[in-house]
């Protein structure tokens, strides 16, 4: 690959020239319940001229079990994505969370293991999907969706691990027909967080709660992030609180489909909801 | 007065809160997060405390490339001194013997008791007055000196509205956060009596709640036996305890009472007097916003022939309490960084919402995750599984703390600790107590099971085929998860078909 001097946002990293090809890390969690999101970001990604590999040996980046502290099985998981990802081609992660988990968590995991240096090679070509469009592609996109008002959600991983709020906010500014609006306390966690939102439900539901009635006070026409989870977690609750009439629901949509249906000019879909 | 209505209603109020306090702590971890969720009073002076000290400490940093400079500079710090720390232990005992100062060291908690309660006994000491000490809370020394007949009193404002409640503090830096204006007056009134023996005035104004407090503090620090205060850094080089705070107290239990005994983890020393402004930058800044406390206070020894105040002897007791085996794990030995400043859990969107009493600790919050089940009197992993698991990995904490411990990763980290297969901990020793104690049969299968499908890709593949095929028969209820929120459904086709059907290339051509 070759490498560039650009510099880009908080993260500090140096970022490489366009490249001619990208592997598509679809996550776990978009394959099953946000698929079309997986297409809209090949297509998005495809619109300016980078080809797209996805590599159907993919699986989990084994964030799931790291999480949970079970090392050896999160490693057996992530040896699997070694080897699916294995040419030197820049990676593309639809999920900020997943994206830290091999940008950040790879070097740790498998730090003093046979595949050490494969792994840190792969963390080092790995970017966020809003990362690899703004920072290394310097998208300029052609905005022909109907007027709208966007509430983004930078997932904590996006804007403490991967440091891509910037890009996220970027990406969508560079919409002209999309005014984004932040909710109160912009910068607070969900309350997803994978299985704690299981093993801590009662707090996990206090935390989801506040986020979606701060999301529904923006009155936006659409809550948008580049997180499954998160996206998971905010309109499911508001969902249940609008069943409940306690406030009005917002659609939720990841930001690859966003984007795509506004450089398409076309409504969007709701795509993991019930 | 006493047999006043107003002041009957109010009691029972009083003790109704003591007793909701009591009942609370013999309850687990869930059971004390829910209750606290749900109590309405509590999650309001939470959130308000955190809202409040957030804005704090970002008004005082405005600048974020000068607030990372000092954040390194600060971590350098403490590291330094964490490099040397044996050295530089024996080097501080030295330096405070040198000085008058008589050095102990405590392996534990009972130890560090035994060790005070000697001093005060050999001195017939009866009471006590208490400047704020987090240490002194982690060896439960009121509860030990108090049984063997000696009075302590807290004189920190907090610290003595907690006591008076007979509750613990919820906060470290700020002991009585999770109480509001209106049950701090109730306490003031029912439990509080002005040195003439009658109940303290019902008061909500601040200005009178703190002119009652000190009217009763004072005559306290005059007639005290002796003076108990905690240590923010112990500069070994000088043989100096400097202590930060903001009311005075620590200052008046420090020189009025004859006796002064400080007692302090072994983790506080730092080389040089020239540690000291990178660090006390950071501490105030972090903690209340403040560019500096009110009150700086450095020891350097009791008081010399000839001066006309200050203690007659000076005391410093060393705890370990689990810290030495903190210092000898590989990651967790970053616990030790720790200026106790409280950013972390002004930051945890979870201790927000529970606010420190649900956890249970005398260290709440972020670092109480993290230092809690690796002290050796707080039952380990054991007692303290369901506490590290309170937390979404949202890295709010590792980026508010001032010498940057990488909190989130030490939370999971202790994760992996506390479910550790016992082979592994038979080769490694335990390196946490209760090392593996979270281990469950069950979760291990699970993920045992979870791991053999995503590292096969052909078996992934045919287990989400399946699941997308079998999602009209998915429960609509699938708590805990759907308690709150409605049930997200697989798609009919998942991004490994559509990318496949669309002929999205697998590989790259060589």
């Amino acid at each position: 690959m070759s490498q560039s001097s650009q510099v880009s946002g908080e993260s500090g990293r140096s970022y490489p020239a366009k490249p001619q090809q990208v592997y598509l890390l679809g996550t776990c969690l978009v394959d099953s319940f946000y698929p079309q999101a997986g297409m809209d970001a090949i297509e998005v990604i495809r619109a300016q001229g980078v080809e797209v590999i996805f590599p159907q040996s993919q699986t989990c980046c084994g964030q799931p079990a790291y999480n949970s502290g079970f090392d050896d099985e999160a490693r057996a998981v992530a040896r699997q994505q070694l080897k699916a990802f294995e040419k030197d081609i820049p990676v593309v992660v639809m999920m900020g969370s997943c994206a830290g988990m091999v940008h950040q968590e790879y070097p740790d995991l498998f730090a003093g293991q046979p595949e050490e240096a494969a792994a840190n090679a792969l963390a080092a070509r790995t970017y966020e999907f809003t990362e690899f469009l703004v920072s290394v592609l310097n998208v300029s996109l052609e905005d022909k969706g109907q007027t709208t008002k966007a509430a983004l959600h930078t997932s904590c991983s996006a804007r403490r691990g991967m440091k891509v709020a910037e890009q996220h906010k970027a990406l969508l500014g560079g919409l002209s027909g999309v005014q984004v609006v932040e909710p109160e306390r912009v910068t607070e966690c969900c309350g997803f967080g994978g299985t704690f939102a299981v093993k801590q439900a009662d707090i996990s539901a206090a935390m989801a709660d506040d986020k979606a009635r701060y999301m529904a006070a923006t009155g936006a026409d659409v809550i948008v992030s580049a997180d499954c989870g998160c996206l998971m977690n905010i309109g499911g609750t508001l969902d249940e609180l609008s069943r409940k009439g306690k406030c009005q629901s917002i659609p939720t949509e990841h930001i690859a489909s966003f984007v795509r249906h506004r450089l398409e000019g076309v409504e969007g879909t709701k795509e993991g909801q019930s | 007065m006493s047999n006043n209505p107003q002041f009957i209603e109010l009691k029972s109020v009083v003790d109704q809160e003591e007793h909701d306090f009591a009942d609370m702590q013999q309850r687990h971890f869930k059971a004390r997060a829910k209750m606290s969720l749900e109590n309405e009073t509590l999650r309001k002076s939470f959130r308000g405390a955190s809202d409040f000290l957030m804005g704090k400490r970002k008004a005082v940093f405005p600048d974020s490339t000068e607030l990372e400079a000092l954040r390194d500079r600060g971590e350098a710090a403490r590291q330094r001194s964490l490099s040397k720390l044996p050295d530089l232990l024996e080097q501080l005992e030295q330096s405070l013997t040198d000085n008058g100062v008589h050095v102990h060291w405590a392996e534990n908690a009972e130890q560090a008791n035994d060790v005070i309660h000697k001093i005060l006994e050999r001195r017939n000491a009866r009471t006590v007055v208490k400047g704020k000490s987090m240490v002194s809370e982690e060896i439960e020394l009121n509860h030990y000196l108090e049984e063997r007949g000696i009075e302590c009193l807290e004189s920190d404002m907090g610290e003595y509205l907690v006591q008076l409640g007979k509750e613990t503090p919820s906060h470290i830096i700020m002991p009585a956060i999770h109480k509001n204006k209106q049950q701090i007056a109730r306490l003031m009134h029912t439990r509080a009596t002005t040195p003439d023996g009658e109940p303290v005035p019902y008061s909500e104004d601040v200005d009178d709640l703190i002119g009652n407090a000190r009217a009763i503090l004072r005559e306290k620090f005059r007639t005290a036996d002796a003076g108990i205060s905690g240590v923010n850094m112990a500069i070994a080089e000088t043989g100096t305890l400097l202590l930060v705070e903001n009311e005075g107290n620590g200052r008046m239990c420090t020189t009025v009472p004859p006796v002064h005994i400080a007692v302090t983890g072994i983790e506080k020393v730092v080389e040089k007097l020239t540690d000291v402004p990178e660090l006390l930058t950071l501490l105030p800044r972090s903690a209340t916003g403040q560019i500096i406390t009110t009150y700086v206070n450095m020891i350097s020894g009791a008081r010399k022939e000839g001066e006309l105040d200050g203690p007659e002897e000076v005391h410093l007791v060393l705890l370990d309490n689990g810290r030495s085996r903190m210092f000898n794990h590989p990651e967790l030995k970053q616990t030790l960084q720790c200026i106790r400043c409280g950013a972390c859990m002004n930051h945890c969107p979870v201790y927000a919402r529970v606010g420190g009493h649900a956890y249970g600790s005398t260290y709440p919050g972020p670092i109480g995750q993290v230092v809690t089940p690796q002290l050796s009197s707080a039952g380990g992993l054991a007692q303290n599984g369901d506490m590290i698991n309170a937390c979404s990995l949202n890295g709010a904490c590792g980026e508010a703390c001032p010498v940057r411990i990488p909190l989130p990763d030490l939370i999971r980290n202790l994760r992996a600790e506390a479910v550790k297969p016992i082979r592994q901990i038979e080769k490694e020793g335990e390196r946490v107590p209760g090392a593996g104690s979270q281990r469950s049969f069950s979760e291990a299968m699970i993920w045992k099971g979870w791991s053999t499908v995503h590292k096969v890709p052909f078996l992934y593949r045919f287990s989400m085929g399946t699941l997308a095929t079998g999602r009209a028969l998915m429960p609509s209820k699938l708590a805990p998860w759907t308690n709150t929120r409605s049930m997200p459904k697989p798609a009919a086709k998942n991004l490994h078909q559509l990318a496949k059907a669309a002929g999205i290339p697998d590989q790259p051509e060589d």
